[in-house]
Protein backbone atom coordinates (compact mmCIF):
# COMPACT_ATOMS: atom_id res chain seq x y z
CA UNK A 1 0.00 0.00 0.00
CA UNK A 2 2.98 2.58 1.16
CA UNK A 3 4.31 2.16 -2.69
CA UNK A 4 0.82 2.91 -3.95
CA UNK A 5 0.54 6.39 -1.86
CA UNK A 6 4.37 7.17 -2.79
CA UNK A 7 3.49 6.93 -6.59
CA UNK A 8 0.51 9.12 -5.71
CA UNK A 9 2.49 11.39 -4.21
CA UNK A 10 4.64 11.49 -6.86
CA UNK A 11 1.84 11.97 -9.21
CA UNK A 12 0.51 14.98 -7.32
CA UNK A 13 3.89 17.19 -6.99
CA UNK A 14 3.96 16.98 -10.56
CA UNK A 15 8.03 16.15 -10.58
CA UNK A 16 7.63 12.59 -10.97
CA UNK A 17 11.50 10.75 -10.34
CA UNK A 18 12.66 10.70 -13.74
CA UNK A 19 14.00 7.60 -15.45
CA UNK A 20 11.85 5.70 -12.41
CA UNK A 21 11.13 2.32 -14.22
CA UNK A 22 7.54 1.23 -13.97
CA UNK A 23 7.27 -1.91 -16.31
CA UNK A 24 9.94 -3.63 -17.05
CA UNK A 25 9.80 -6.76 -19.44
CA UNK A 26 12.52 -9.43 -19.30
CA UNK A 27 13.33 -11.45 -21.66
CA UNK A 28 9.56 -12.58 -22.31
CA UNK A 29 9.16 -15.21 -24.56
CA UNK A 30 6.16 -16.66 -25.85
CA UNK A 31 5.37 -19.78 -27.76
CA UNK A 32 1.93 -21.02 -29.35
CA UNK A 33 2.53 -24.59 -30.13
CA UNK A 34 5.57 -24.43 -32.59
CA UNK A 35 5.46 -20.72 -32.90
CA UNK A 36 7.29 -18.65 -31.21
CA UNK A 37 5.49 -15.27 -31.40
CA UNK A 38 7.75 -13.30 -28.72
CA UNK A 39 11.24 -14.52 -28.23
CA UNK A 40 13.07 -12.56 -25.87
CA UNK A 41 11.41 -9.33 -25.42
CA UNK A 42 13.06 -6.78 -23.17
CA UNK A 43 11.05 -3.46 -22.63
CA UNK A 44 11.29 -0.88 -20.15
CA UNK A 45 8.95 1.18 -19.29
CA UNK A 46 9.54 4.55 -17.55
CA UNK A 47 7.45 7.13 -15.66
CA UNK A 48 7.12 10.24 -17.75
CA UNK A 49 8.20 8.80 -21.36
CA UNK A 50 6.32 7.18 -24.04
CA UNK A 51 7.27 3.68 -25.60
CA UNK A 52 6.22 2.73 -28.90
CA UNK A 53 6.20 -0.74 -30.27
CA UNK A 54 6.52 -0.78 -33.73
CA UNK A 55 6.41 -3.79 -36.25
CA UNK A 56 4.90 -5.29 -39.33
CA UNK A 57 1.95 -7.04 -38.65
CA UNK A 58 2.33 -10.13 -37.06
CA UNK A 59 5.41 -8.69 -35.62
CA UNK A 60 4.49 -9.93 -32.10
CA UNK A 61 3.52 -6.25 -31.03
CA UNK A 62 0.16 -7.39 -29.64
CA UNK A 63 1.43 -10.48 -28.16
CA UNK A 64 3.95 -8.53 -25.84
CA UNK A 65 1.13 -5.95 -24.69
CA UNK A 66 -1.07 -9.20 -23.42
CA UNK A 67 1.93 -10.24 -21.82
CA UNK A 68 2.48 -7.11 -20.34
CA UNK A 69 -0.98 -6.54 -19.25
CA UNK A 70 -1.37 -10.19 -17.79
CA UNK A 71 -4.16 -11.70 -20.78
CA UNK A 72 -1.58 -14.40 -21.50
CA UNK A 73 1.03 -15.50 -19.77
CA UNK A 74 4.71 -15.58 -21.00
CA UNK A 75 6.30 -18.89 -21.47
CA UNK A 76 9.33 -18.27 -20.50
CA UNK A 77 10.76 -14.53 -18.60
CA UNK A 78 10.24 -12.04 -15.89
CA UNK A 79 7.82 -9.00 -15.59
CA UNK A 80 9.07 -6.48 -12.95
CA UNK A 81 6.84 -3.45 -11.60
CA UNK A 82 8.19 -1.22 -9.66
CA UNK A 83 10.99 -4.15 -9.14
CA UNK A 84 8.21 -6.18 -8.00
CA UNK A 85 8.08 -9.65 -9.99
CA UNK A 86 4.21 -9.61 -11.21
CA UNK A 87 4.97 -12.30 -13.67
CA UNK A 88 2.26 -14.47 -11.86
CA UNK A 89 -0.26 -11.93 -11.51
CA UNK A 90 -3.80 -12.48 -13.56
CA UNK A 91 -5.23 -8.95 -15.82
CA UNK A 92 -6.64 -8.15 -12.45
CA UNK A 93 -4.08 -7.91 -10.26
CA UNK A 94 -1.67 -6.53 -12.30
CA UNK A 95 -5.19 -3.71 -13.05
CA UNK A 96 -5.31 -3.41 -9.02
CA UNK A 97 -1.19 -2.46 -8.67
CA UNK A 98 -1.83 0.29 -11.43
CA UNK A 99 -1.55 -1.05 -15.10
CA UNK A 100 -3.77 -0.41 -17.33
CA UNK A 101 -4.72 -1.07 -20.44
CA UNK A 102 -6.99 -0.52 -24.29
CA UNK A 103 -7.05 -3.34 -27.04
CA UNK A 104 -6.65 -3.17 -30.15
CA UNK A 105 -10.19 -3.78 -30.93
CA UNK A 106 -12.48 -1.63 -29.22
CA UNK A 107 -13.50 -3.15 -25.86
CA UNK A 108 -16.64 -1.46 -24.30
CA UNK A 109 -19.94 -2.06 -22.69
CA UNK A 110 -21.74 -1.08 -25.39
CA UNK A 111 -25.12 -0.80 -24.46
CA UNK A 112 -24.06 1.52 -20.86
CA UNK A 113 -24.15 5.18 -21.03
CA UNK A 114 -20.47 6.66 -21.57
CA UNK A 115 -20.83 7.64 -17.73
CA UNK A 116 -21.25 4.03 -16.26
CA UNK A 117 -18.61 2.67 -19.24
CA UNK A 118 -15.98 4.99 -16.68
CA UNK A 119 -18.33 4.71 -13.51
CA UNK A 120 -17.61 1.00 -13.10
CA UNK A 121 -13.56 1.50 -14.34
CA UNK A 122 -13.91 3.80 -11.35
CA UNK A 123 -15.86 1.47 -8.90
CA UNK A 124 -12.82 -1.06 -9.52
CA UNK A 125 -10.29 0.99 -7.35
CA UNK A 126 -12.79 0.55 -4.42
CA UNK A 127 -14.67 -2.44 -4.36
CA UNK A 128 -16.79 -3.08 -1.36
CA UNK A 129 -19.13 -6.02 -3.05
CA UNK A 130 -20.18 -6.48 0.56
CA UNK A 131 -22.28 -3.55 0.71
CA UNK A 132 -25.24 -4.78 -1.54
CA UNK A 133 -28.00 -2.73 -0.48
CA UNK A 134 -25.93 0.79 -1.41
CA UNK A 135 -26.83 2.38 -4.59
CA UNK A 136 -24.18 2.91 -7.18
CA UNK A 137 -25.78 5.78 -8.61
CA UNK A 138 -25.12 7.16 -5.08
CA UNK A 139 -21.49 6.39 -5.13
CA UNK A 140 -20.40 10.31 -5.50
CA UNK A 141 -16.90 9.99 -5.76
CA UNK A 142 -17.03 7.07 -8.44
CA UNK A 143 -19.02 9.69 -10.81
CA UNK A 144 -17.14 12.85 -10.38
CA UNK A 145 -13.99 10.72 -11.25
CA UNK A 146 -15.53 9.33 -13.87
CA UNK A 147 -16.83 12.23 -15.03
CA UNK A 148 -13.33 13.94 -14.78
CA UNK A 149 -11.54 10.79 -16.47
CA UNK A 150 -14.45 11.45 -19.59
CA UNK A 151 -13.10 15.51 -19.77
CA UNK A 152 -9.72 14.84 -19.55
CA UNK A 153 -10.03 11.73 -22.63
CA UNK A 154 -11.82 14.55 -24.55
CA UNK A 155 -15.46 13.17 -24.55
CA UNK A 156 -17.23 15.57 -22.48
CA UNK A 157 -20.27 16.42 -24.45
CA UNK A 158 -20.91 12.63 -25.07
CA UNK A 159 -21.44 11.73 -21.00
CA UNK A 160 -24.91 10.38 -21.33
CA UNK A 161 -24.83 8.66 -24.74
CA UNK A 162 -24.85 5.10 -25.37
CA UNK A 163 -21.46 3.98 -26.28
CA UNK A 164 -22.58 1.73 -28.48
CA UNK A 165 -23.33 4.40 -30.80
CA UNK A 166 -20.50 6.28 -30.43
CA UNK A 167 -18.07 7.03 -33.49
CA UNK A 168 -15.39 4.45 -33.44
CA UNK A 169 -12.85 7.61 -32.88
CA UNK A 170 -15.48 7.93 -29.59
CA UNK A 171 -14.80 4.92 -28.60
CA UNK A 172 -11.12 4.63 -28.68
CA UNK A 173 -11.55 7.96 -26.78
CA UNK A 174 -13.93 6.12 -24.18
CA UNK A 175 -11.73 3.47 -23.47
CA UNK A 176 -8.43 6.08 -22.70
CA UNK A 177 -10.94 7.18 -20.14
CA UNK A 178 -11.18 4.19 -18.80
CA UNK A 179 -7.90 3.27 -18.36
CA UNK A 180 -7.78 6.71 -16.38
CA UNK A 181 -10.09 6.22 -13.97
CA UNK A 182 -8.38 2.80 -13.04
CA UNK A 183 -5.63 5.35 -11.55
CA UNK A 184 -3.65 3.26 -14.13
CA UNK A 185 0.23 4.60 -13.82
CA UNK A 186 1.16 2.51 -16.91
CA UNK A 187 -0.68 2.57 -19.30
CA UNK A 188 -0.55 0.01 -22.29
CA UNK A 189 -2.63 1.40 -25.41
CA UNK A 190 -3.00 -0.85 -28.64
CA UNK A 191 -3.56 1.31 -31.87
CA UNK A 192 -5.42 3.90 -29.89
CA UNK A 193 -5.64 5.80 -33.25
CA UNK A 194 -6.46 3.14 -35.49
CA UNK A 195 -9.66 4.18 -37.49
CA UNK A 196 -9.10 7.63 -36.45
CA UNK A 197 -9.89 10.68 -38.89
CA UNK A 198 -6.70 13.12 -38.92
CA UNK A 199 -8.61 15.44 -36.71
CA UNK A 200 -9.39 12.58 -34.19
CA UNK A 201 -5.53 11.51 -34.08
CA UNK A 202 -4.71 15.12 -33.64
CA UNK A 203 -6.72 15.22 -30.46
CA UNK A 204 -5.39 11.80 -29.17
CA UNK A 205 -1.94 13.27 -29.76
CA UNK A 206 -2.91 15.99 -27.51
CA UNK A 207 -4.23 13.64 -24.68
CA UNK A 208 -1.55 11.56 -24.79
CA UNK A 209 0.97 14.36 -24.26
CA UNK A 210 -1.11 15.66 -21.17
CA UNK A 211 -1.13 12.46 -19.20
CA UNK A 212 2.78 11.45 -20.37
CA UNK A 213 4.52 13.64 -17.56
CA UNK A 214 2.88 11.23 -14.83
CA UNK A 215 2.87 7.99 -16.12
CA UNK A 216 4.36 5.33 -18.19
CA UNK A 217 2.85 4.66 -21.37
CA UNK A 218 3.48 1.51 -24.04
CA UNK A 219 2.06 2.63 -27.29
CA UNK A 220 1.58 0.11 -30.09
CA UNK A 221 0.43 2.10 -33.08
CA UNK A 222 1.20 2.46 -37.19
CA UNK A 223 0.08 6.25 -37.46
CA UNK A 224 3.84 7.36 -38.12
CA UNK A 225 3.00 11.35 -37.83
CA UNK A 226 1.76 10.66 -34.63
CA UNK A 227 4.49 7.90 -33.63
CA UNK A 228 6.98 10.82 -33.73
CA UNK A 229 4.85 13.28 -32.05
CA UNK A 230 4.93 11.78 -29.19
CA UNK A 231 7.45 9.05 -28.99
CA UNK A 232 10.58 9.39 -26.32
CA UNK A 233 11.74 5.54 -27.41
CA UNK A 234 10.78 3.50 -30.24
CA UNK A 235 11.36 -0.52 -30.02
CA UNK A 236 11.07 -1.98 -33.84
CA UNK A 237 9.75 -5.53 -33.60
CA UNK A 238 10.23 -8.31 -36.62
CA UNK A 239 9.11 -11.83 -36.33
CA UNK A 240 8.38 -12.14 -32.91
CA UNK A 241 12.48 -10.82 -31.67
CA UNK A 242 13.12 -6.71 -31.21
CA UNK A 243 15.16 -5.81 -33.89
CA UNK A 244 16.18 -2.16 -32.55
CA UNK A 245 15.33 -0.27 -29.69
CA UNK A 246 16.17 3.62 -29.42
CA UNK A 247 15.43 7.30 -29.65
CA UNK A 248 13.13 8.39 -32.76
CA UNK A 249 16.49 9.80 -34.39
CA UNK A 250 18.40 6.28 -33.81
CA UNK A 251 15.41 4.62 -35.34
CA UNK A 252 15.20 6.98 -38.58
CA UNK A 253 18.44 6.62 -39.34
CA UNK A 254 18.85 3.00 -38.95
CA UNK A 255 19.65 0.95 -41.79
CA UNK A 256 18.59 -2.23 -40.00
CA UNK A 257 15.14 -0.65 -39.24
CA UNK A 258 14.73 0.60 -42.94
CA UNK A 259 15.72 -2.72 -44.24
CA UNK A 260 13.39 -5.41 -42.87
CA UNK A 261 10.48 -2.98 -41.99
CA UNK A 262 10.58 0.69 -43.44
CA UNK A 263 10.94 -0.95 -46.86
CA UNK A 264 8.43 -3.23 -46.85
CA UNK A 265 5.52 -0.22 -45.12
CA UNK A 266 4.74 1.61 -48.58
CA UNK A 267 2.70 4.09 -46.42
CA UNK A 268 5.48 4.94 -43.90
CA UNK A 269 7.07 8.25 -45.34
CA UNK A 270 10.26 9.65 -43.33
CA UNK B 1 -41.83 5.47 -13.85
CA UNK B 2 -44.88 6.32 -11.84
CA UNK B 3 -47.07 4.42 -14.55
CA UNK B 4 -44.82 1.35 -14.29
CA UNK B 5 -44.94 1.75 -10.44
CA UNK B 6 -48.70 1.93 -10.47
CA UNK B 7 -49.65 -1.11 -12.69
CA UNK B 8 -47.12 -3.04 -10.79
CA UNK B 9 -49.35 -2.01 -7.69
CA UNK B 10 -52.27 -2.91 -9.84
CA UNK B 11 -51.10 -6.26 -10.06
CA UNK B 12 -49.90 -6.60 -6.43
CA UNK B 13 -53.87 -5.70 -5.42
CA UNK B 14 -55.44 -8.32 -8.02
CA UNK B 15 -53.09 -11.08 -6.79
CA UNK B 16 -53.76 -10.05 -2.92
CA UNK B 17 -57.19 -10.54 -3.76
CA UNK B 18 -57.14 -13.99 -5.13
CA UNK B 19 -58.11 -15.94 -1.55
CA UNK B 20 -60.93 -13.58 -1.15
CA UNK B 21 -62.92 -15.21 -3.95
CA UNK B 22 -62.96 -18.75 -1.87
CA UNK B 23 -61.97 -20.61 -5.32
CA UNK B 24 -59.51 -22.66 -3.42
CA UNK B 25 -58.74 -24.40 -6.11
CA UNK B 26 -57.47 -21.06 -8.09
CA UNK B 27 -56.12 -19.91 -4.98
CA UNK B 28 -53.67 -23.02 -4.77
CA UNK B 29 -52.79 -22.47 -8.94
CA UNK B 30 -51.50 -18.96 -8.30
CA UNK B 31 -49.78 -19.66 -4.97
CA UNK B 32 -47.50 -22.33 -6.88
CA UNK B 33 -47.49 -20.20 -9.46
CA UNK B 34 -45.97 -17.28 -6.97
CA UNK B 35 -43.71 -19.98 -5.50
CA UNK B 36 -42.49 -20.46 -9.23
CA UNK B 37 -42.01 -17.33 -9.70
CA UNK B 38 -39.94 -16.52 -7.10
CA UNK B 39 -37.69 -19.12 -8.39
CA UNK B 40 -37.72 -17.43 -11.97
CA UNK B 41 -36.82 -14.47 -10.08
CA UNK B 42 -33.74 -16.32 -8.65
CA UNK B 43 -32.49 -18.11 -11.85
CA UNK B 44 -32.77 -14.69 -13.41
CA UNK B 45 -30.01 -13.20 -11.23
CA UNK B 46 -27.56 -16.05 -13.45
CA UNK B 47 -29.44 -16.14 -16.40
CA UNK B 48 -30.43 -12.66 -17.47
CA UNK B 49 -28.13 -10.35 -15.09
CA UNK B 50 -24.82 -11.94 -14.96
CA UNK B 51 -24.88 -14.06 -18.09
CA UNK B 52 -24.38 -17.55 -16.03
CA UNK B 53 -26.71 -19.93 -18.20
CA UNK B 54 -27.84 -22.60 -15.46
CA UNK B 55 -29.19 -25.16 -16.61
CA UNK B 56 -29.23 -27.04 -13.06
CA UNK B 57 -31.22 -24.57 -10.75
CA UNK B 58 -34.00 -26.77 -9.82
CA UNK B 59 -31.07 -28.57 -7.77
CA UNK B 60 -31.53 -25.65 -4.91
CA UNK B 61 -34.58 -25.77 -5.23
CA UNK B 62 -34.81 -29.41 -4.43
CA UNK B 63 -32.35 -28.96 -1.62
CA UNK B 64 -34.15 -26.40 0.16
CA UNK B 65 -37.57 -28.62 -0.09
CA UNK B 66 -35.98 -31.66 1.00
CA UNK B 67 -34.22 -29.52 4.10
CA UNK B 68 -38.02 -28.82 5.47
CA UNK B 69 -39.12 -32.23 5.43
CA UNK B 70 -35.82 -33.68 6.67
CA UNK B 71 -35.55 -31.28 9.29
CA UNK B 72 -39.39 -31.14 10.25
CA UNK B 73 -40.53 -33.58 13.16
CA UNK B 74 -42.70 -36.23 11.78
CA UNK B 75 -45.72 -35.69 13.81
CA UNK B 76 -45.04 -32.21 14.92
CA UNK B 77 -44.89 -28.78 13.51
CA UNK B 78 -41.03 -26.94 12.83
CA UNK B 79 -40.67 -23.93 13.71
CA UNK B 80 -40.45 -21.50 10.82
CA UNK B 81 -38.05 -19.34 12.01
CA UNK B 82 -35.61 -22.13 11.88
CA UNK B 83 -36.22 -24.37 9.46
CA UNK B 84 -36.92 -21.26 6.56
CA UNK B 85 -33.35 -19.85 7.32
CA UNK B 86 -32.02 -23.22 7.85
CA UNK B 87 -33.35 -24.84 4.17
CA UNK B 88 -32.47 -21.57 2.74
CA UNK B 89 -28.71 -21.15 3.99
CA UNK B 90 -28.73 -25.28 2.66
CA UNK B 91 -29.50 -24.44 -0.08
CA UNK B 92 -27.29 -21.55 -0.54
CA UNK B 93 -23.85 -23.22 0.69
CA UNK B 94 -24.78 -25.79 -1.79
CA UNK B 95 -24.65 -23.72 -4.56
CA UNK B 96 -21.54 -21.61 -3.10
CA UNK B 97 -20.11 -25.39 -3.31
CA UNK B 98 -20.90 -26.09 -6.67
CA UNK B 99 -19.91 -22.72 -7.71
CA UNK B 100 -16.59 -23.45 -6.93
CA UNK B 101 -16.77 -25.90 -9.56
CA UNK B 102 -18.82 -25.08 -12.08
CA UNK B 103 -18.04 -21.29 -12.52
CA UNK B 104 -14.51 -21.78 -14.07
CA UNK B 105 -16.60 -23.22 -16.93
CA UNK B 106 -18.06 -20.89 -19.81
CA UNK B 107 -20.45 -20.79 -22.10
CA UNK B 108 -22.02 -24.36 -23.20
CA UNK B 109 -19.68 -26.11 -20.82
CA UNK B 110 -20.87 -23.83 -17.91
CA UNK B 111 -24.80 -25.35 -19.10
CA UNK B 112 -23.62 -29.05 -19.13
CA UNK B 113 -21.74 -29.01 -15.94
CA UNK B 114 -24.19 -27.62 -13.80
CA UNK B 115 -26.98 -30.15 -15.45
CA UNK B 116 -24.55 -32.47 -14.08
CA UNK B 117 -24.12 -31.15 -10.68
CA UNK B 118 -28.29 -31.14 -10.35
CA UNK B 119 -28.08 -34.72 -11.73
CA UNK B 120 -26.02 -35.64 -9.48
CA UNK B 121 -28.35 -34.34 -6.23
CA UNK B 122 -30.75 -35.76 -8.06
CA UNK B 123 -29.71 -39.39 -7.83
CA UNK B 124 -28.52 -38.19 -4.20
CA UNK B 125 -32.60 -38.05 -3.48
CA UNK B 126 -33.48 -40.49 -5.41
CA UNK B 127 -31.31 -43.30 -4.56
CA UNK B 128 -30.20 -43.05 -0.75
CA UNK B 129 -31.77 -43.22 2.07
CA UNK B 130 -31.61 -39.57 2.66
CA UNK B 131 -34.27 -38.98 0.09
CA UNK B 132 -36.77 -41.40 0.99
CA UNK B 133 -36.41 -42.98 -2.40
CA UNK B 134 -38.57 -42.22 -5.87
CA UNK B 135 -41.50 -41.68 -3.70
CA UNK B 136 -40.29 -39.06 -1.80
CA UNK B 137 -41.10 -37.88 2.16
CA UNK B 138 -44.15 -36.58 2.97
CA UNK B 139 -44.52 -33.70 5.31
CA UNK B 140 -46.63 -34.19 7.51
CA UNK B 141 -47.09 -30.91 9.96
CA UNK B 142 -46.22 -27.45 7.78
CA UNK B 143 -44.00 -25.31 9.75
CA UNK B 144 -45.61 -23.25 12.76
CA UNK B 145 -44.85 -19.42 12.76
CA UNK B 146 -45.29 -19.41 16.93
CA UNK B 147 -43.05 -17.01 18.98
CA UNK B 148 -42.93 -17.91 22.27
CA UNK B 149 -46.35 -18.81 22.65
CA UNK B 150 -48.08 -16.23 19.70
CA UNK B 151 -48.97 -17.26 16.55
CA UNK B 152 -49.11 -14.60 14.03
CA UNK B 153 -49.80 -16.72 11.09
CA UNK B 154 -50.35 -20.39 10.37
CA UNK B 155 -49.40 -21.69 7.61
CA UNK B 156 -51.78 -24.41 7.52
CA UNK B 157 -54.62 -21.93 6.94
CA UNK B 158 -54.74 -21.67 3.03
CA UNK B 159 -55.27 -17.79 2.29
CA UNK B 160 -52.56 -16.86 5.81
CA UNK B 161 -49.76 -19.49 3.52
CA UNK B 162 -51.02 -17.52 0.19
CA UNK B 163 -50.45 -13.97 1.73
CA UNK B 164 -47.37 -15.71 3.52
CA UNK B 165 -45.77 -16.47 0.13
CA UNK B 166 -46.95 -13.36 -1.96
CA UNK B 167 -45.14 -11.72 1.15
CA UNK B 168 -42.04 -13.88 0.38
CA UNK B 169 -42.34 -12.70 -3.42
CA UNK B 170 -42.23 -8.74 -2.77
CA UNK B 171 -39.41 -9.72 -0.39
CA UNK B 172 -37.79 -11.04 -2.90
CA UNK B 173 -38.57 -8.69 -5.40
CA UNK B 174 -37.53 -5.80 -3.71
CA UNK B 175 -34.37 -7.53 -2.49
CA UNK B 176 -32.93 -8.07 -6.02
CA UNK B 177 -33.75 -4.93 -7.37
CA UNK B 178 -31.86 -3.25 -4.86
CA UNK B 179 -28.77 -5.49 -5.08
CA UNK B 180 -28.80 -4.80 -9.09
CA UNK B 181 -28.97 -1.08 -8.12
CA UNK B 182 -26.05 -1.40 -5.79
CA UNK B 183 -22.24 -1.62 -7.35
CA UNK B 184 -21.98 -5.44 -6.72
CA UNK B 185 -24.94 -5.63 -8.92
CA UNK B 186 -23.72 -3.36 -11.75
CA UNK B 187 -20.40 -5.49 -11.26
CA UNK B 188 -22.89 -7.93 -12.20
CA UNK B 189 -24.56 -6.95 -15.58
CA UNK B 190 -20.43 -5.88 -15.77
CA UNK B 191 -19.74 -9.28 -16.15
CA UNK B 192 -22.63 -10.37 -18.41
CA UNK B 193 -21.88 -7.32 -21.07
CA UNK B 194 -18.18 -7.59 -21.22
CA UNK B 195 -16.47 -10.40 -18.47
CA UNK B 196 -13.06 -10.16 -20.43
CA UNK B 197 -13.25 -6.04 -19.78
CA UNK B 198 -14.19 -6.53 -16.11
CA UNK B 199 -10.92 -8.35 -15.44
CA UNK B 200 -8.79 -5.85 -17.22
CA UNK B 201 -10.23 -2.98 -15.10
CA UNK B 202 -9.14 -4.90 -11.76
CA UNK B 203 -12.41 -7.02 -10.49
CA UNK B 204 -11.46 -10.54 -9.96
CA UNK B 205 -14.81 -11.75 -11.94
CA UNK B 206 -14.84 -15.06 -10.26
CA UNK B 207 -15.18 -13.99 -6.93
CA UNK B 208 -18.63 -12.14 -7.73
CA UNK B 209 -19.63 -14.77 -10.10
CA UNK B 210 -19.31 -17.16 -7.11
CA UNK B 211 -21.30 -14.57 -4.42
CA UNK B 212 -24.03 -14.50 -7.58
CA UNK B 213 -23.89 -18.21 -7.57
CA UNK B 214 -24.82 -18.81 -4.20
CA UNK B 215 -27.01 -16.06 -3.82
CA UNK B 216 -29.49 -17.14 -6.89
CA UNK B 217 -28.93 -20.95 -5.51
CA UNK B 218 -30.41 -19.34 -1.82
CA UNK B 219 -33.03 -17.57 -3.40
CA UNK B 220 -34.33 -20.51 -5.79
CA UNK B 221 -33.89 -22.36 -1.98
CA UNK B 222 -36.70 -19.75 -0.58
CA UNK B 223 -38.98 -21.09 -3.69
CA UNK B 224 -38.42 -24.80 -2.78
CA UNK B 225 -38.98 -24.43 0.66
CA UNK B 226 -42.45 -22.61 0.21
CA UNK B 227 -42.94 -25.27 -2.44
CA UNK B 228 -42.53 -28.22 0.31
CA UNK B 229 -44.47 -26.20 2.41
CA UNK B 230 -47.74 -25.82 0.53
CA UNK B 231 -47.86 -29.30 -1.55
CA UNK B 232 -47.01 -31.07 1.63
CA UNK B 233 -44.64 -33.63 -0.15
CA UNK B 234 -41.05 -33.92 -1.50
CA UNK B 235 -40.39 -36.13 -4.29
CA UNK B 236 -37.24 -35.91 -6.25
CA UNK B 237 -39.03 -34.82 -9.38
CA UNK B 238 -38.19 -31.49 -7.57
CA UNK B 239 -34.45 -31.70 -8.63
CA UNK B 240 -34.67 -33.32 -11.89
CA UNK B 241 -33.86 -31.31 -15.33
CA UNK B 242 -37.55 -31.08 -16.63
CA UNK B 243 -37.68 -28.88 -13.10
CA UNK B 244 -34.46 -27.00 -14.57
CA UNK B 245 -36.03 -26.70 -18.15
CA UNK B 246 -38.85 -25.25 -17.10
CA UNK B 247 -37.56 -22.35 -15.12
CA UNK B 248 -35.01 -21.50 -17.52
CA UNK B 249 -38.24 -22.02 -20.14
CA UNK B 250 -40.01 -19.23 -17.42
CA UNK B 251 -36.93 -16.75 -18.02
CA UNK B 252 -36.76 -16.92 -21.44
CA UNK B 253 -40.57 -16.16 -21.97
CA UNK B 254 -40.72 -13.56 -19.55
CA UNK B 255 -37.59 -11.78 -20.93
CA UNK B 256 -34.43 -12.17 -19.47
CA UNK B 257 -32.81 -9.64 -17.55
CA UNK B 258 -36.35 -8.52 -15.98
CA UNK B 259 -37.77 -9.32 -12.55
CA UNK B 260 -41.17 -8.27 -13.34
CA UNK B 261 -40.84 -10.14 -16.80
CA UNK B 262 -39.65 -13.50 -14.88
CA UNK B 263 -42.70 -13.24 -12.75
CA UNK B 264 -44.75 -12.75 -16.08
CA UNK B 265 -43.00 -15.99 -17.69
CA UNK B 266 -44.02 -17.90 -14.26
CA UNK B 267 -47.31 -17.34 -14.98
CA UNK B 268 -47.26 -17.39 -18.76
CA UNK B 269 -45.83 -20.91 -18.33
CA UNK B 270 -48.17 -22.20 -15.75
CA UNK B 271 -51.54 -20.94 -17.81
CA UNK B 272 -50.20 -22.89 -20.79
CA UNK B 273 -49.59 -26.08 -19.21
CA UNK B 274 -53.35 -25.36 -17.48
CA UNK B 275 -55.22 -24.30 -20.66
CA UNK B 276 -53.77 -26.72 -22.90
CA UNK B 277 -54.16 -29.95 -20.29
CA UNK B 278 -57.64 -29.14 -20.89
CA UNK B 279 -57.75 -28.90 -24.42
CA UNK B 280 -55.51 -31.91 -25.14
CA UNK B 281 -53.62 -35.12 -24.12
CA UNK B 282 -50.75 -33.86 -25.92
CA UNK B 283 -50.07 -30.72 -24.28
CA UNK B 284 -46.68 -30.85 -24.17
CA UNK B 285 -46.90 -30.68 -28.28
CA UNK B 286 -48.82 -27.41 -28.51
CA UNK B 287 -46.58 -26.02 -25.62
CA UNK B 288 -43.44 -26.82 -27.25
CA UNK B 289 -44.67 -25.38 -30.51
CA UNK B 290 -45.51 -22.07 -28.57
CA UNK B 291 -42.65 -22.09 -26.50
CA UNK B 292 -40.95 -22.15 -30.03
CA UNK B 293 -42.80 -19.72 -31.65
CA UNK B 294 -42.10 -16.68 -28.81
CA UNK B 295 -38.66 -17.34 -28.88
CA UNK B 296 -38.99 -17.02 -33.04
CA UNK B 297 -40.93 -13.74 -33.22
CA UNK B 298 -40.86 -12.31 -29.70
CA UNK B 299 -37.18 -12.74 -28.45
CA UNK B 300 -36.99 -10.32 -25.21
CA UNK B 301 -39.82 -12.03 -24.15
CA UNK B 302 -42.53 -11.22 -22.71
CA UNK B 303 -40.64 -7.63 -21.21
CA UNK B 304 -40.22 -6.42 -24.81
CA UNK B 305 -44.12 -6.19 -25.11
CA UNK B 306 -44.48 -2.56 -24.05
CA UNK B 307 -41.11 -1.32 -25.43
CA UNK B 308 -42.55 -2.73 -28.94
CA UNK B 309 -46.25 -1.22 -28.25
CA UNK B 310 -44.61 2.12 -27.38
CA UNK B 311 -42.26 2.03 -30.50
CA UNK B 312 -45.16 1.19 -33.19
CA UNK B 313 -47.54 3.93 -31.74
CA UNK B 314 -44.15 6.55 -31.81
CA UNK B 315 -43.31 5.21 -35.59
CA UNK B 316 -46.88 5.43 -36.49
CA UNK B 317 -47.61 8.81 -35.46
CA UNK B 318 -44.19 10.23 -37.07
CA UNK B 319 -45.18 8.75 -40.42
CA UNK B 320 -48.58 10.01 -40.69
Amino acid sequence: MSEVSNAALVAASQTPAPGESLLVANKITRRFGGLVANQDVCVDLIRGKVHVLLGPNGAGKSTCINMLSGDLPPSDGQILFKGKDITGLTAAQRSLVGIGRSYQRTNIFPKFTVLENVRLAAQSRRQQAWRIFSKAQEQQWALDKARACIEEAGLGKKVDWISGVLSHGEQRQLEIAMVLATDAEVMLLDEPLAGMGSEESAKMVEVLKRLKPTRAILLVEHDMDAVFAVADTITVMVNGQVLESGPPAQIKASVAVQQAYLGTEDSFHV
Amino acid sequence: MNAQLLLKLVALGILACVPLTGESFYTELIAKTLVLAIFAMSLDLLVGFTGLVSFGHAAYFGVAAYAVAQLSPKYEAASLWFVLPASVGLSALVALFVGLFVLRTKGIYFIMVTLAFAQLAFFVFHDTPLGGGSDGIYLNVKPTAEIAGWVPFDLDNQQHLYYFILAMLVAVYAFLSRILQSPFGRVLVGIKSNEHRMQSMGYMTFRYKLAAFALAGGLGGIAGFLYAVVFGFVTPELLSWHQSGNVLLMVILGGMGNLVGAIAGAFLFTGMQEVFATWTKHWQLVMGSVIVAAVLFLPGGLAAIPGRIKRSLQGGGSNE
